[in-house]
């Protein structure tokens, strides 16, 4: 049995406080809140994706909000063939498919971009990673069919058996479990041998090299995960919201689920999930009080890269970082 | 295919090249020798614009606006430099990146606090606002050749700036090696703020030429940056040269590739097709040719020798 870390504790202790609170809200009819925790713990998968390569890998992705939009465009344009005729092979609504071509499509756009990004350093990489962020941006912004700018409206929901993600209950509970999922699964993976060798890479890539550990393949190996991770939530969120644009790959997407990572503590598990809820939170309390929001919004964010070093779970654990 | 319209799309690509330069110039300048990511440059971008929109109205003439709007913006980035640039110097990318990230998002709401949510636009002067003939019956918007020649002017003060005078030596030797030069007694602080002010007036001209064309307005500077980033990276981070000739390069691929890519591919697929594919292939074309670069020479054509 392993050790259960005071990290661990408290990742356990925010996702029960997740599958116990929201459904509360919504029994005492309070439904804008069980929008909130739906929202929340869907950019939680996407940012827990996110810190699988930027926390323990040290891979500073600047474009994950691609992945996000691919996930959810995997769900839109299937629902849209199936609905309008055409592209007869993926026009359907059955959610194994949807989900399957979202995760396979990340993935592979994962490893293609992957294997030129990762031939590249430090600040090239964040770069070029925005960069090719912004190619599938303005591709899909430029595809008339799809609703170009404006965007595309998801008619039909995934469409599962024995579940209905019309019911935002069902939606919450299917997004809690796959965020449980995907916590025990980055744990495993940081936890095993190929995790330490990623993170290894990220203390000394040349010790690592020396060693005879050909790192380039294993960063390869973690993007491609994120990727397919990230394409997973995207799936999710295009579910969530139904309507779906460009606008969710912008590079500010991106940034926001960076900052979801340092917020909360990158390279801890609960990190991500932290930093997603006090995110959204203060997200909607500002915008609920002014218009002018990214103004408190943008020096919170100054000042936490500034003064918050190891983010919350840092503060919360009492354990300095780096 | 038509020749003129060649002509005037190539004038146009050399137009949004010199002002992806100007763009660059400054990312690249400030990365090369303070080691530091600037996202807030597209800010700076805005910033310019906006200052020289108000300005314009205040004195009535779009040039002495320019004029009184370059030492402001300049200012701007000044002060950007003291207090958000300075304490991040130590940092790591990713703490640079986010923290004027988190600068954009202040300068953007400042800008809709003071100047509205709408765009101003920006008239021109008369003597800049008409066409001009070109040889062969062509016919250009005079400001789009005065932008050409603002570019190219900055592009050659710039290169001399920094290749023929005592601060452009500094700014060289800070690039190699910055803690020699601060060991050599120069004041390695005010080189930076100077470094840094010069990279905002930059980027201010940039959004103050583009203003009359476009209207300046609040997420002008987002869809630029992306590409001054390509830019950079293709060119090789650090190196002015460099900057130079990827800027001109993406300027004209993008531009002539948004015209002419479906008579291309009019060659050899049926024209439905062209259609269809060159629009969507045209608006990633730069990303796809970074690839293609970073493939090949993963630190950009022109790396900086020394770094």
């Amino acid at each position: 049995m392993e050790r259960i870390s005071r990290q661990d504790w408290i990742a356990i202790i925010v996702l029960a406080l997740l599958a116990v609170l929201p459904p509360l809200f919504l029994s005492m009819g309070q439904s804008f809140w069980m929008d909130l925790a739906t929202r929340l713990v869907i950019l939680a998968i996407a940012a827990s994706s996110l810190n699988l390569v930027l926390g323990y890998g040290g891979l500073v992705s600047f474009g994950h909000a691609a992945f996000v939009g691919l996930g959810a465009y995997a769900v839109g344009i299937p629902a849209h063939h199936w609905l309008y005729g055409g592209m007869d092979p993926i026009a359907t609504t059955n959610g194994f498919v949807q989900i399957g071509l979202a995760v396979g499509v990340c993935a592979l756009f994962a490893l293609v971009t992957g294997l030129i990004c990762l031939r590249t350093r430090g600040v090239y990489f964040i770069m070029i990673t925005m960069a090719f962020a912004q190619m599938v941006y303005y591709g899909i912004v430029s595809i008339e069919e799809y609703g170009g700018d404006d965007g595309l409206v998801i008619d039909s929901r995934s469409e599962f058996p024995g579940i209905s993600l019309d019911d935002p209950l069902q939606l919450y509970l299917l997004a809690w479990a796959s965020l449980v999922v995907v916590v025990v699964l980055v744990r495993m993976i940081v936890n095993s041998r190929f995790g330490m060798v990623l993170k290894g890479g990220k203390g000394n890539e040349q010790r690592m090299a020396t060693l005879g550990f050909n790192i380039y393949a294993y960063r390869l190996v973690a993007y491609v995960i994120s990727g397919a991770i990230c394409g997973y939530a995207g799936a999710l969120l295009g579910n969530f919201t139904t309507f779906i644009s460009p606008e969710m790959m912008d590079w500010g997407r991106s940034g926001e689920l960076m900052f979801m990572v340092i917020l909360g503590g990158a390279a801890t598990l609960a990190g991500p999930i932290l930093g997603a809820t006090v995110f959204i939170v203060l997200e909607e309390a500002l915008s609920s009080w002014t218009v002018y929001w990214h103004l408190p919004f943008g020096l919170f964010l100054i000042l936490v890269v500034l003064y918050v070093r190891g983010g919350l779970t840092g503060l919360l654990s009492g354990k300095k970082e780096d | 295919m038509d020749v003129s319209l060649l002509i005037i799309q190539t004038l146009n690509g050399l137009q949004l090249g010199l002002l992806l330069f100007l763009v660059a110039s400054g990312l690249t300048l400030v990365f090369g020798i303070l080691d530091f990511v600037n996202l807030a440059h597209a800010a700076l971008y805005m910033v310019g614009a906006f200052i020289c929109a108000t300005l314009t109205y205040a004195l009535g003439n779009f040039i002495y606006a320019v004029i009184v709007s370059l030492p402001i913006t300049a200012a701007v980035g000044f002060v950007v430099e003291r207090f958000v640039a300075r304490p991040l110097y130590a940092r790591g990318h990713l703490d640079q990146v986010l923290a004027t990230f988190g600068l954009i998002l202040v300068f953007e709401t400042l800008a809709h606090m003071i100047w509205g949510p709408a765009g101003i636009a920006v008239p021109l002067p008369p003597a800049l606002d008409g066409q001009t003939l070109l040889p062969g019956a062509i016919e250009i918007p005079t400001f789009r050749l005065v932008i050409i020649g603002a570019g190219l002017a900055a592009a050659g003060g710039l290169f001399w700036l920094v290749n023929y005078t005592r601060l452009g030596m500094l700014i060289r030797a800070g690039a190699s090696n910055r803690t020699m030069v601060g060991a050599l007694g120069i004041n390695i602080q005010l080189l930076f703020s100077l470094v840094f002010a010069l990279g905002a007036a930059l980027a201010g001209l940039a959004g103050m030429l583009i203003a009359p064309i476009t209207e300046a307005s609040i997420g002008m500077g987002n869809s630029i940056i992306i590409t001054a980033f390509v830019v950079i990276i293709v060119g090789g981070i650090g190196s002015m040269k460099g900057a130079f000739i990827a800027a001109l390069l993406i300027g004209l691929i993008d531009t002539l590739g948004r015209s002419f890519l479906d008579d291309l591919f009019g060659l050899f697929m049926s024209s439905d097709a062209a259609e269809n594919a060159a629009p969507a292939v045209s608006a990633m074309l730069i990303y796809i040719i970074m690839a293609g670069v970073l493939a090949f020479r993963p630190q950009g054509l022109f790396p900086p020798k020394v770094r």
